[in-house]
Protein backbone atom coordinates (compact mmCIF):
# COMPACT_ATOMS: atom_id res chain seq x y z
CA UNK A 1 0.00 0.00 0.00
CA UNK A 2 0.85 3.40 -0.63
CA UNK A 3 2.24 4.97 2.46
CA UNK A 4 2.32 8.32 1.59
CA UNK A 5 -0.36 10.30 -0.81
CA UNK A 6 -2.11 13.49 -1.35
CA UNK A 7 -6.02 14.22 -1.83
CA UNK A 8 -8.68 16.93 -2.08
CA UNK A 9 -10.96 17.22 1.10
CA UNK A 10 -14.52 17.47 1.60
CA UNK A 11 -15.59 18.60 4.69
CA UNK A 12 -18.33 17.38 7.36
CA UNK A 13 -18.78 17.86 11.41
CA UNK A 14 -19.58 15.65 13.68
CA UNK A 15 -22.19 13.56 14.45
CA UNK A 16 -22.26 12.33 10.93
CA UNK A 17 -24.88 9.38 10.99
CA UNK A 18 -25.06 6.14 8.53
CA UNK A 19 -28.60 7.36 8.08
CA UNK A 20 -26.80 9.97 6.21
CA UNK A 21 -24.05 8.64 4.11
CA UNK A 22 -26.35 5.47 3.02
CA UNK A 23 -30.54 6.38 3.51
CA UNK A 24 -32.45 3.19 4.97
CA UNK A 25 -34.27 3.19 1.43
CA UNK A 26 -31.14 3.12 -1.09
CA UNK A 27 -29.90 0.15 1.32
CA UNK A 28 -31.31 -2.95 -0.74
CA UNK A 29 -30.87 -1.45 -4.32
CA UNK A 30 -28.71 -4.43 -6.14
CA UNK A 31 -25.23 -3.18 -6.91
CA UNK A 32 -23.06 -0.93 -5.20
CA UNK A 33 -22.95 1.32 -8.06
CA UNK A 34 -26.09 2.31 -7.71
CA UNK A 35 -26.26 2.59 -4.19
CA UNK A 36 -23.61 4.66 -3.97
CA UNK A 37 -25.18 7.88 -5.94
CA UNK A 38 -26.95 8.23 -2.75
CA UNK A 39 -24.00 8.59 -0.13
CA UNK A 40 -24.80 11.77 2.06
CA UNK A 41 -28.47 12.53 0.02
CA UNK A 42 -30.47 13.93 3.38
CA UNK A 43 -27.29 16.44 4.13
CA UNK A 44 -25.96 17.26 0.64
CA UNK A 45 -27.55 15.57 -2.43
CA UNK A 46 -25.08 17.55 -4.87
CA UNK A 47 -22.50 15.61 -2.43
CA UNK A 48 -22.06 12.14 -4.28
CA UNK A 49 -21.58 13.00 -7.62
CA UNK A 50 -19.08 15.50 -6.82
CA UNK A 51 -16.89 12.70 -5.56
CA UNK A 52 -13.36 12.28 -7.78
CA UNK A 53 -11.62 9.05 -6.93
CA UNK A 54 -8.72 9.98 -4.36
CA UNK A 55 -10.75 12.28 -2.61
CA UNK A 56 -10.47 12.80 1.29
CA UNK A 57 -13.24 13.22 3.49
CA UNK A 58 -12.57 15.35 6.88
CA UNK A 59 -14.95 14.92 9.79
CA UNK A 60 -15.46 16.11 13.11
CA UNK A 61 -16.29 13.74 16.06
CA UNK A 62 -18.12 10.38 15.83
CA UNK A 63 -18.07 9.98 12.08
CA UNK A 64 -20.51 6.93 11.53
CA UNK A 65 -22.29 6.90 14.43
CA UNK A 66 -25.88 4.81 14.46
CA UNK A 67 -27.15 1.82 12.08
CA UNK A 68 -24.78 -1.37 11.67
CA UNK A 69 -25.27 -0.98 7.47
CA UNK A 70 -22.17 -1.41 6.03
CA UNK A 71 -23.56 -0.26 2.76
CA UNK A 72 -22.26 3.41 4.42
CA UNK A 73 -18.16 2.50 4.54
CA UNK A 74 -18.72 0.07 1.22
CA UNK A 75 -20.55 3.19 -0.76
CA UNK A 76 -17.77 5.54 0.15
CA UNK A 77 -15.35 2.77 -1.07
CA UNK A 78 -16.85 2.42 -4.24
CA UNK A 79 -16.37 6.37 -4.69
CA UNK A 80 -12.71 5.94 -4.64
CA UNK A 81 -12.66 8.04 -1.04
CA UNK A 82 -9.03 7.30 -0.79
CA UNK A 83 -9.16 7.90 3.72
CA UNK A 84 -11.32 9.42 5.96
CA UNK A 85 -9.61 11.99 8.72
CA UNK A 86 -12.06 12.53 11.56
CA UNK A 87 -11.89 13.42 14.82
CA UNK A 88 -13.32 10.06 15.86
CA UNK A 89 -14.60 6.79 14.65
CA UNK A 90 -18.39 4.83 15.91
CA UNK A 91 -17.18 1.81 16.42
CA UNK A 92 -19.09 -0.70 13.88
CA UNK A 93 -18.33 1.82 11.24
CA UNK A 94 -14.81 1.78 11.99
CA UNK A 95 -14.89 -2.17 11.83
CA UNK A 96 -16.99 -1.76 8.64
CA UNK A 97 -14.38 0.89 6.98
CA UNK A 98 -10.98 -1.55 7.66
CA UNK A 99 -13.48 -4.86 6.95
CA UNK A 100 -14.02 -2.79 3.37
CA UNK A 101 -10.14 -1.96 2.88
CA UNK A 102 -11.33 2.13 3.90
CA UNK A 103 -9.05 3.44 5.44
CA UNK A 104 -9.84 5.40 7.89
CA UNK A 105 -7.16 8.37 10.40
CA UNK A 106 -8.29 9.34 13.71
CA UNK A 107 -6.80 13.16 13.97
CA UNK A 108 -7.78 15.98 16.21
CA UNK A 109 -6.75 18.83 14.97
CA UNK A 110 -6.87 19.03 11.56
CA UNK A 111 -10.93 19.72 10.58
CA UNK A 112 -10.43 22.64 12.52
CA UNK A 113 -7.49 23.48 10.12
CA UNK A 114 -9.26 23.07 6.92
CA UNK A 115 -11.59 24.22 4.67
CA UNK A 116 -13.18 22.10 1.91
CA UNK A 117 -11.31 21.80 -1.19
CA UNK A 118 -8.05 22.43 0.33
CA UNK A 119 -4.85 19.27 -0.42
CA UNK A 120 -4.29 17.69 2.54
CA UNK A 121 -1.07 14.69 2.30
CA UNK A 122 -1.19 12.27 4.62
CA UNK A 123 1.88 9.81 5.77
CA UNK A 124 0.16 6.53 7.10
CA UNK A 125 1.08 5.91 10.65
CA UNK A 126 3.19 9.50 10.95
CA UNK A 127 1.25 12.35 10.14
CA UNK A 128 -1.12 14.42 7.99
CA UNK A 129 -0.57 18.10 6.52
CA UNK A 130 -1.79 20.89 5.02
CA UNK A 131 -0.63 24.53 4.57
CA UNK A 132 2.73 23.44 5.66
CA UNK A 133 1.71 22.35 9.02
CA UNK A 134 2.02 18.95 10.32
CA UNK A 135 -0.67 16.78 12.75
CA UNK A 136 0.01 13.78 14.48
CA UNK A 137 -2.12 10.58 14.04
CA UNK A 138 -1.97 7.55 15.49
CA UNK A 139 0.21 4.14 14.67
CA UNK A 140 -2.52 1.60 13.42
CA UNK A 141 -2.85 -1.64 15.38
CA UNK A 142 -1.21 -4.62 12.97
CA UNK A 143 -4.15 -6.53 12.83
CA UNK A 144 -6.26 -3.90 11.41
CA UNK A 145 -3.57 -2.63 9.28
CA UNK A 146 -3.54 -6.59 7.58
CA UNK A 147 -7.26 -6.19 6.60
CA UNK A 148 -6.44 -2.69 4.98
CA UNK A 149 -3.42 -4.00 3.32
CA UNK A 150 -4.78 -7.14 2.46
CA UNK A 151 -7.91 -5.32 0.40
CA UNK A 152 -10.51 -5.84 3.07
CA UNK A 153 -11.77 -8.95 4.77
CA UNK A 154 -13.08 -11.07 2.12
CA UNK A 155 -9.09 -10.65 0.58
CA UNK A 156 -8.30 -11.41 3.92
CA UNK A 157 -10.58 -14.77 4.10
CA UNK A 158 -9.76 -15.66 0.29
CA UNK A 159 -5.77 -15.89 1.66
CA UNK A 160 -7.48 -17.76 4.17
CA UNK A 161 -9.35 -20.30 2.21
CA UNK A 162 -6.17 -20.55 -0.03
CA UNK A 163 -8.48 -19.02 -3.17
CA UNK A 164 -5.75 -16.29 -3.57
CA UNK A 165 -2.05 -16.50 -2.92
CA UNK A 166 -1.17 -14.47 0.22
CA UNK B 1 -8.06 -6.76 41.51
CA UNK B 2 -11.88 -7.16 40.37
CA UNK B 3 -12.90 -7.23 36.86
CA UNK B 4 -16.12 -5.65 35.32
CA UNK B 5 -18.96 -7.38 34.03
CA UNK B 6 -17.23 -7.34 29.90
CA UNK B 7 -14.05 -8.53 31.06
CA UNK B 8 -15.72 -11.35 32.93
CA UNK B 9 -17.79 -12.43 30.04
CA UNK B 10 -14.97 -11.93 27.53
CA UNK B 11 -12.84 -14.48 29.81
CA UNK B 12 -15.37 -16.74 30.24
CA UNK B 13 -15.42 -16.65 26.74
CA UNK B 14 -11.86 -17.28 25.38
CA UNK B 15 -10.19 -19.05 28.34
CA UNK B 16 -7.88 -16.19 28.83
CA UNK B 17 -7.02 -15.81 32.95
CA UNK B 18 -7.01 -11.73 33.02
CA UNK B 19 -7.99 -9.06 30.27
CA UNK B 20 -7.61 -5.53 30.60
CA UNK B 21 -9.05 -2.56 28.35
CA UNK B 22 -7.20 -2.35 25.13
CA UNK B 23 -6.27 -6.11 24.40
CA UNK B 24 -7.42 -7.80 21.24
CA UNK B 25 -8.79 -11.29 22.67
CA UNK B 26 -10.55 -13.85 20.06
CA UNK B 27 -14.09 -14.46 20.67
CA UNK B 28 -15.84 -17.73 19.99
CA UNK B 29 -19.57 -16.59 19.91
CA UNK B 30 -22.53 -18.62 21.71
CA UNK B 31 -24.74 -18.03 18.24
CA UNK B 32 -25.03 -15.37 15.84
CA UNK B 33 -28.07 -13.96 13.72
CA UNK B 34 -28.25 -11.38 10.48
CA UNK B 35 -31.46 -9.99 9.60
CA UNK B 36 -33.23 -9.75 6.21
CA UNK B 37 -31.50 -6.08 5.48
CA UNK B 38 -28.48 -8.22 5.04
CA UNK B 39 -29.11 -11.43 3.86
CA UNK B 40 -28.06 -11.23 0.41
CA UNK B 41 -24.99 -9.13 1.19
CA UNK B 42 -23.64 -11.98 3.57
CA UNK B 43 -24.53 -14.93 0.95
CA UNK B 44 -22.64 -12.91 -1.13
CA UNK B 45 -19.68 -12.20 0.71
CA UNK B 46 -19.96 -16.05 2.30
CA UNK B 47 -19.37 -17.37 -0.77
CA UNK B 48 -17.00 -14.69 -2.25
CA UNK B 49 -14.61 -15.90 0.76
CA UNK B 50 -14.63 -19.02 -0.44
CA UNK B 51 -16.51 -20.83 2.64
CA UNK B 52 -18.89 -23.60 1.92
CA UNK B 53 -20.89 -24.12 5.23
CA UNK B 54 -21.25 -22.33 8.40
CA UNK B 55 -19.01 -23.41 11.26
CA UNK B 56 -22.23 -24.58 13.57
CA UNK B 57 -25.42 -24.10 12.00
CA UNK B 58 -26.90 -25.07 15.47
CA UNK B 59 -25.49 -20.97 16.43
CA UNK B 60 -26.73 -19.32 13.14
CA UNK B 61 -30.10 -17.42 13.58
CA UNK B 62 -31.80 -15.96 10.71
CA UNK B 63 -34.25 -13.69 11.21
CA UNK B 64 -36.94 -11.57 8.57
CA UNK B 65 -37.92 -8.72 10.52
CA UNK B 66 -36.86 -5.08 8.13
CA UNK B 67 -38.63 -6.36 5.34
CA UNK B 68 -41.76 -8.08 6.25
CA UNK B 69 -44.34 -7.11 4.86
CA UNK B 70 -42.27 -6.34 2.06
CA UNK B 71 -42.61 -2.82 0.85
CA UNK B 72 -40.54 -2.84 -2.22
CA UNK B 73 -40.54 -5.34 -5.30
CA UNK B 74 -37.04 -5.77 -4.46
CA UNK B 75 -37.60 -7.05 -0.89
CA UNK B 76 -38.74 -10.54 -1.27
CA UNK B 77 -35.22 -11.72 -2.93
CA UNK B 78 -33.77 -10.89 0.43
CA UNK B 79 -35.78 -12.85 2.15
CA UNK B 80 -34.32 -15.89 -0.77
CA UNK B 81 -31.50 -15.19 0.24
CA UNK B 82 -32.58 -15.92 3.76
CA UNK B 83 -33.46 -19.40 3.12
CA UNK B 84 -31.02 -19.86 0.43
CA UNK B 85 -28.23 -19.39 2.99
CA UNK B 86 -29.97 -21.72 5.37
CA UNK B 87 -30.08 -24.33 3.00
CA UNK B 88 -27.16 -23.97 1.27
CA UNK B 89 -24.53 -23.29 4.31
CA UNK B 90 -26.70 -24.08 7.39
CA UNK B 91 -28.81 -22.21 10.00
CA UNK B 92 -30.44 -23.36 12.83
CA UNK B 93 -33.49 -21.09 12.68
CA UNK B 94 -35.19 -18.81 10.21
CA UNK B 95 -37.63 -16.37 12.00
CA UNK B 96 -39.70 -15.05 9.81
CA UNK B 97 -42.79 -12.41 10.55
CA UNK B 98 -42.27 -13.48 14.40
CA UNK B 99 -40.77 -10.02 15.59
CA UNK B 100 -38.38 -7.65 15.90
CA UNK B 101 -35.27 -9.55 16.06
CA UNK B 102 -33.97 -7.57 18.95
CA UNK B 103 -37.10 -8.51 20.89
CA UNK B 104 -37.32 -12.69 19.82
CA UNK B 105 -33.40 -13.12 20.52
CA UNK B 106 -34.03 -12.92 24.20
CA UNK B 107 -37.54 -13.76 24.35
CA UNK B 108 -36.62 -16.94 22.78
CA UNK B 109 -33.62 -17.67 24.67
CA UNK B 110 -31.05 -17.22 22.06
CA UNK B 111 -28.56 -14.57 24.03
CA UNK B 112 -28.34 -15.58 27.65
CA UNK B 113 -26.36 -14.66 30.56
CA UNK B 114 -22.93 -14.86 30.01
CA UNK B 115 -23.37 -15.43 26.58
CA UNK B 116 -20.94 -13.50 23.26
CA UNK B 117 -23.09 -12.63 20.58
CA UNK B 118 -22.53 -10.90 17.31
CA UNK B 119 -25.76 -9.55 14.99
CA UNK B 120 -25.43 -7.51 12.13
CA UNK B 121 -27.22 -4.75 13.66
CA UNK B 122 -26.34 -2.22 15.92
CA UNK B 123 -29.50 -2.14 18.61
CA UNK B 124 -27.92 -5.68 19.45
CA UNK B 125 -26.48 -4.49 22.50
CA UNK B 126 -29.86 -4.78 23.68
CA UNK B 127 -29.50 -8.52 25.39
CA UNK B 128 -27.18 -6.94 27.56
CA UNK B 129 -30.50 -6.56 29.68
CA UNK B 130 -30.02 -10.51 29.83
CA UNK B 131 -26.79 -10.23 31.14
CA UNK B 132 -25.09 -11.24 27.28
CA UNK B 133 -21.91 -9.78 25.48
CA UNK B 134 -23.48 -8.75 22.58
CA UNK B 135 -22.62 -6.12 19.78
CA UNK B 136 -23.01 -5.30 16.49
CA UNK B 137 -21.24 -5.94 13.28
CA UNK B 138 -21.23 -5.61 9.46
CA UNK B 139 -22.03 -7.84 7.14
CA UNK B 140 -18.68 -8.93 6.00
CA UNK B 141 -17.53 -9.65 9.02
CA UNK B 142 -21.27 -11.67 9.68
CA UNK B 143 -19.97 -13.66 6.55
CA UNK B 144 -16.33 -14.13 7.83
CA UNK B 145 -17.76 -15.15 11.65
CA UNK B 146 -20.13 -17.77 9.79
CA UNK B 147 -17.36 -19.26 8.03
CA UNK B 148 -14.36 -19.55 11.34
CA UNK B 149 -16.38 -19.08 14.56
CA UNK B 150 -14.31 -16.65 15.36
CA UNK B 151 -13.87 -12.36 16.09
CA UNK B 152 -11.80 -10.01 17.51
CA UNK B 153 -12.67 -7.70 19.91
CA UNK B 154 -10.82 -5.46 21.65
CA UNK B 155 -11.27 -5.26 25.36
CA UNK B 156 -13.45 -2.47 26.25
CA UNK B 157 -12.78 0.09 29.25
CA UNK B 158 -16.03 0.99 31.27
CA UNK B 159 -18.37 3.03 32.30
CA UNK B 160 -20.38 2.36 35.92
CA UNK B 161 -23.62 3.72 35.84
CA UNK B 162 -25.16 3.63 39.52
CA UNK B 163 -29.35 4.27 39.95
CA UNK B 164 -30.42 4.24 43.18
CA UNK B 165 -34.32 4.50 44.34
CA UNK B 166 -37.92 4.94 43.08
CA UNK B 167 -38.96 6.11 39.48
CA UNK B 168 -41.67 8.78 40.08
CA UNK B 169 -45.06 8.18 38.13
CA UNK B 170 -45.28 8.56 35.00
CA UNK B 171 -41.14 7.72 34.34
CA UNK B 172 -40.30 4.96 32.58
CA UNK B 173 -36.86 3.21 32.07
CA UNK B 174 -36.59 5.17 28.59
CA UNK B 175 -36.45 8.22 30.52
CA UNK B 176 -33.38 6.77 32.26
CA UNK B 177 -31.61 5.88 28.86
CA UNK B 178 -32.39 9.45 27.61
CA UNK B 179 -31.29 11.29 30.53
CA UNK B 180 -28.06 9.33 30.26
CA UNK B 181 -27.57 9.94 26.73
CA UNK B 182 -28.08 13.41 27.40
CA UNK B 183 -25.29 13.25 30.01
CA UNK B 184 -23.02 11.12 28.05
CA UNK B 185 -23.62 12.72 24.72
CA UNK B 186 -23.86 10.59 21.37
CA UNK B 187 -20.15 9.94 21.56
CA UNK B 188 -19.68 9.63 25.39
CA UNK B 189 -19.72 5.96 25.22
CA UNK B 190 -17.84 4.86 22.32
CA UNK B 191 -16.09 1.50 22.04
CA UNK B 192 -17.22 1.61 25.97
CA UNK B 193 -18.81 -1.22 27.88
CA UNK B 194 -21.82 0.63 29.91
CA UNK B 195 -22.42 -1.07 32.80
CA UNK B 196 -25.95 -0.41 35.16
CA UNK B 197 -26.51 -1.34 38.88
CA UNK B 198 -28.10 0.23 41.92
CA UNK B 199 -31.80 -0.79 43.73
CA UNK B 200 -33.60 0.73 40.63
CA UNK B 201 -31.88 -1.79 38.44
CA UNK B 202 -31.84 -4.20 40.80
CA UNK B 203 -35.80 -4.31 40.99
CA UNK B 204 -36.47 -3.17 37.03
CA UNK B 205 -38.09 -6.16 35.38
CA UNK B 206 -36.76 -7.60 32.12
CA UNK B 207 -38.56 -5.31 29.98
CA UNK B 208 -37.82 -2.15 31.10
CA UNK B 209 -33.98 -3.21 31.17
CA UNK B 210 -34.23 -4.18 27.58
CA UNK B 211 -35.25 -0.40 26.59
CA UNK B 212 -31.72 0.94 28.44
CA UNK B 213 -29.54 -1.72 26.88
CA UNK B 214 -30.91 -1.28 23.71
CA UNK B 215 -29.86 2.25 23.40
CA UNK B 216 -26.32 2.15 24.82
CA UNK B 217 -25.37 2.25 21.44
CA UNK B 218 -26.67 5.61 20.80
CA UNK B 219 -23.86 7.08 22.92
CA UNK B 220 -21.56 4.57 20.64
CA UNK B 221 -21.21 1.80 23.58
CA UNK B 222 -20.01 -1.28 22.51
CA UNK B 223 -22.02 -3.51 25.12
CA UNK B 224 -24.65 -2.20 27.62
CA UNK B 225 -24.95 -4.96 30.49
CA UNK B 226 -26.92 -5.47 33.53
CA UNK B 227 -25.70 -8.44 36.45
CA UNK B 228 -27.77 -11.30 35.99
CA UNK B 229 -31.10 -11.40 38.75
CA UNK B 230 -33.21 -14.30 39.82
CA UNK B 231 -36.08 -12.91 37.80
CA UNK B 232 -33.94 -12.24 34.51
CA UNK B 233 -32.51 -16.05 34.62
CA UNK B 234 -36.44 -17.52 35.06
CA UNK B 235 -36.44 -15.06 32.20
CA UNK B 236 -34.16 -16.70 30.14
CA UNK B 237 -34.74 -20.23 31.47
CA UNK B 238 -31.40 -20.23 32.92
CA UNK B 239 -30.47 -21.29 37.14
CA UNK B 240 -28.87 -18.09 38.64
CA UNK B 241 -26.43 -19.81 40.44
CA UNK B 242 -24.83 -21.45 36.92
CA UNK B 243 -24.27 -17.06 35.86
CA UNK B 244 -24.14 -15.88 39.53
CA UNK B 245 -20.23 -15.44 38.61
CA UNK B 246 -21.00 -12.47 36.52
CA UNK B 247 -21.37 -9.91 39.39
CA UNK B 248 -20.21 -6.76 39.96
CA UNK B 249 -16.63 -6.51 41.84
CA UNK B 250 -16.26 -3.77 44.29
CA UNK B 251 -12.16 -3.39 42.92
CA UNK B 252 -13.23 -3.44 39.01
CA UNK B 253 -11.74 -0.15 37.27
CA UNK B 254 -13.99 1.60 36.01
CA UNK B 255 -13.04 4.79 33.74
CA UNK B 256 -15.92 6.67 34.97
CA UNK B 257 -19.17 6.41 37.46
CA UNK B 258 -22.29 8.18 36.65
CA UNK B 259 -24.64 8.27 39.71
CA UNK B 260 -28.55 9.40 39.80
CA UNK B 261 -31.43 9.43 42.60
CA UNK B 262 -34.37 7.64 40.56
CA UNK B 263 -36.51 10.18 42.54
CA UNK B 264 -34.81 12.90 40.45
CA UNK B 265 -35.65 11.63 37.14
CA UNK B 266 -38.64 13.29 35.07
CA UNK B 267 -40.41 12.55 31.59
CA UNK B 268 -37.42 13.43 28.44
CA UNK B 269 -37.77 13.84 25.20
CA UNK B 270 -34.48 13.60 22.66
CA UNK B 271 -35.05 16.60 20.44
CA UNK B 272 -34.81 16.96 16.64
CA UNK B 273 -32.25 16.03 15.02
CA UNK B 274 -30.10 14.21 17.40
CA UNK B 275 -30.91 11.73 20.17
CA UNK B 276 -28.62 13.22 22.74
CA UNK B 277 -30.11 16.47 22.28
CA UNK B 278 -32.25 15.61 25.45
CA UNK B 279 -34.52 18.14 27.49
CA UNK B 280 -36.99 17.60 29.71
CA UNK B 281 -40.48 17.19 28.76
CA UNK B 282 -41.79 20.64 30.58
CA UNK B 283 -39.27 22.68 28.13
CA UNK B 284 -41.29 21.49 25.56
CA UNK B 285 -44.83 20.75 26.28
CA UNK B 286 -47.59 22.26 24.09
CA UNK B 287 -45.31 21.56 21.03
CA UNK B 288 -48.13 20.57 18.32
CA UNK B 289 -47.37 17.28 17.22
CA UNK B 290 -48.91 15.39 14.08
CA UNK B 291 -47.74 11.65 14.60
CA UNK B 292 -47.00 9.64 17.18
CA UNK B 293 -45.44 5.86 17.00
CA UNK B 294 -45.26 3.59 19.58
CA UNK B 295 -43.33 0.30 19.05
CA UNK B 296 -40.07 -0.62 18.24
CA UNK B 297 -37.03 -2.97 19.69
CA UNK B 298 -36.93 0.50 22.34
CA UNK B 299 -39.96 0.47 23.70
CA UNK B 300 -42.53 -2.20 21.93
CA UNK B 301 -42.89 -4.31 24.05
CA UNK B 302 -45.95 -5.94 26.66
CA UNK B 303 -45.03 -3.63 29.39
CA UNK B 304 -45.01 -0.62 27.11
CA UNK B 305 -48.07 -1.51 25.29
CA UNK B 306 -49.40 -1.95 28.88
CA UNK B 307 -48.52 1.82 29.74
CA UNK B 308 -50.26 3.19 26.73
CA UNK B 309 -53.02 1.18 26.93
CA UNK B 310 -53.56 2.92 30.79
CA UNK B 311 -53.34 6.22 29.01
CA UNK B 312 -55.96 5.53 26.20
CA UNK B 313 -58.47 3.35 28.14
CA UNK B 314 -61.94 5.39 27.28
CA UNK B 315 -60.16 8.44 25.51
CA UNK B 316 -59.31 9.08 21.64
CA UNK B 317 -56.55 10.54 19.57
CA UNK B 318 -56.39 14.47 19.07
CA UNK B 319 -58.52 15.51 15.20
CA UNK B 320 -55.63 14.89 12.20
CA UNK B 321 -53.28 12.65 14.51
CA UNK B 322 -52.27 9.97 13.27
CA UNK B 323 -51.00 6.89 15.81
CA UNK B 324 -48.96 4.38 14.65
CA UNK B 325 -48.83 1.01 17.16
CA UNK B 326 -45.95 -1.91 16.96
CA UNK B 327 -46.16 -4.68 18.75
CA UNK B 328 -42.04 -5.61 19.34
CA UNK B 329 -43.24 -9.68 18.60
CA UNK B 330 -45.71 -12.13 17.61
CA UNK B 331 -46.36 -13.45 21.12
CA UNK B 332 -46.03 -10.02 22.47
CA UNK B 333 -49.10 -9.17 19.90
CA UNK B 334 -50.67 -12.36 21.13
CA UNK B 335 -50.98 -11.18 24.58
CA UNK B 336 -51.73 -7.53 23.82
CA UNK B 337 -54.78 -8.99 22.16
CA UNK B 338 -55.38 -11.32 25.30
CA UNK B 339 -55.38 -8.23 27.81
CA UNK B 340 -57.45 -6.07 25.74
CA UNK B 341 -54.64 -3.59 24.95
CA UNK B 342 -55.36 -3.56 21.41
CA UNK B 343 -59.08 -3.84 21.56
CA UNK B 344 -58.66 0.27 23.53
CA UNK B 345 -56.04 1.30 20.86
CA UNK B 346 -58.14 0.45 17.95
CA UNK B 347 -61.64 2.27 19.76
CA UNK B 348 -58.80 4.94 20.43
CA UNK B 349 -58.50 5.38 16.72
CA UNK B 350 -55.02 4.25 16.40
CA UNK B 351 -53.69 1.66 13.56
CA UNK B 352 -52.04 -1.45 14.92
CA UNK B 353 -49.57 -3.06 12.43
CA UNK B 354 -48.12 -7.08 12.19
CA UNK B 355 -45.23 -6.70 14.54
CA UNK B 356 -42.28 -5.73 12.73
CA UNK B 357 -39.32 -2.86 12.49
CA UNK B 358 -42.20 -1.01 10.85
CA UNK B 359 -41.30 3.34 11.25
CA UNK B 360 -38.53 2.90 13.06
CA UNK B 361 -36.77 1.76 9.94
CA UNK B 362 -37.84 4.19 7.58
CA UNK B 363 -38.91 2.72 4.55
CA UNK B 364 -42.03 1.26 4.87
CA UNK B 365 -45.70 2.64 6.40
CA UNK B 366 -46.18 5.75 8.22
CA UNK B 367 -43.70 7.82 6.80
CA UNK B 368 -43.08 11.59 7.49
CA UNK B 369 -44.21 14.27 4.90
CA UNK B 370 -42.44 17.72 4.88
CA UNK B 371 -42.73 19.69 8.17
CA UNK B 372 -44.81 16.92 10.02
CA UNK B 373 -43.49 16.00 13.39
CA UNK B 374 -43.43 12.99 15.00
CA UNK B 375 -42.92 11.96 19.11
CA UNK B 376 -41.90 8.19 18.46
CA UNK B 377 -40.84 5.64 21.35
CA UNK B 378 -37.87 4.61 18.97
CA UNK B 379 -34.52 5.34 19.54
CA UNK B 380 -33.44 6.95 16.59
CA UNK B 381 -34.27 10.76 15.33
CA UNK B 382 -31.75 11.32 12.82
CA UNK B 383 -32.39 14.15 9.68
CA UNK B 384 -34.69 12.49 7.46
CA UNK B 385 -34.10 8.41 9.78
CA UNK B 386 -38.31 8.26 9.53
CA UNK B 387 -38.87 9.75 5.92
CA UNK B 388 -38.78 13.71 4.83
CA UNK B 389 -35.41 15.41 5.64
CA UNK B 390 -37.64 18.35 6.42
CA UNK B 391 -39.71 16.67 8.86
CA UNK B 392 -38.85 16.58 12.72
CA UNK B 393 -38.79 13.44 14.83
CA UNK B 394 -38.77 13.62 18.70
CA UNK B 395 -38.52 10.82 21.04
CA UNK B 396 -40.13 9.78 24.25
CA UNK B 397 -41.36 6.79 26.22
CA UNK B 398 -45.15 5.14 25.55
CA UNK B 399 -46.87 7.27 28.58
CA UNK B 400 -45.96 10.92 26.99
CA UNK B 401 -46.53 8.96 23.31
CA UNK B 402 -49.96 7.86 24.35
CA UNK B 403 -51.03 10.93 25.93
CA UNK B 404 -49.29 13.41 23.38
CA UNK B 405 -51.78 11.38 20.79
CA UNK B 406 -54.86 12.66 22.94
CA UNK B 407 -53.40 15.73 23.52
CA UNK B 408 -52.25 16.16 19.48
CA UNK B 409 -49.20 17.91 21.16
CA UNK B 410 -46.35 16.94 23.81
CA UNK B 411 -47.46 16.93 27.61
CA UNK B 412 -46.78 14.89 30.70
CA UNK B 413 -49.55 12.07 30.83
CA UNK B 414 -50.61 13.77 34.55
CA UNK B 415 -51.99 16.86 32.70
CA UNK B 416 -54.42 14.56 30.61
CA UNK B 417 -57.37 14.86 32.87
CA UNK B 418 -57.55 18.89 32.27
CA UNK B 419 -57.09 18.30 28.51
CA UNK B 420 -60.54 18.36 26.47
CA UNK B 421 -61.62 14.30 25.97
CA UNK B 422 -62.23 14.05 22.71
CA UNK B 423 -64.75 10.82 23.66
CA UNK B 424 -65.70 8.16 21.40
Amino acid sequence: MEMRFEGRIWKLGDDIDTDIIMPTQWLTLDTMDEVKKHAFEPLRPELAAAIRPGDIIVAGHNFGCGSSREQAPEALSALKIRCIIAKSFARIFFRNAINNGLLLIECNELADHVVEGDVVTVEINRYVSCHGKKYDIPHIPDNIFQIIEDGGLVKSMQKRNGIIKG
Amino acid sequence: MGHTLAEKILMHNTGVADCRPGDIVITHPDCVMFHDIYTTNVYRKFKEMGFTKSWDPEKVIIMFDHLLPTCLPLDGDHLKYGYQFAEEFGARKVHAGDGICHQLMPELGYARPGDVVFVTDSHTTTYGAVSAFSTGIGYTEMAAVLGTGEMWVRVPSAIKIQIDGTLPDGVCSKDIALRILGDLKAAGGTYKSLEFCGSTIDAMPVDERLTIANMAVECGAKVGLFAPTKESCAYSNVKYDDVSWLHFDDDAEYEKVLTYKAEDMVPYIAAHPYVDNVKPLSELEGMKVDKVFIGSCTNGRLQDLAAAARVLEGRHIAPHMELLITPASRSIFKQAIALGYIQTFIQAGAMVTHPYCSLCEGRSGGLLSDDEVLLGTNNRNFLGRLGSPKSKTYLGSPVVAAATAVAGHLIHPADLKQERNYGI
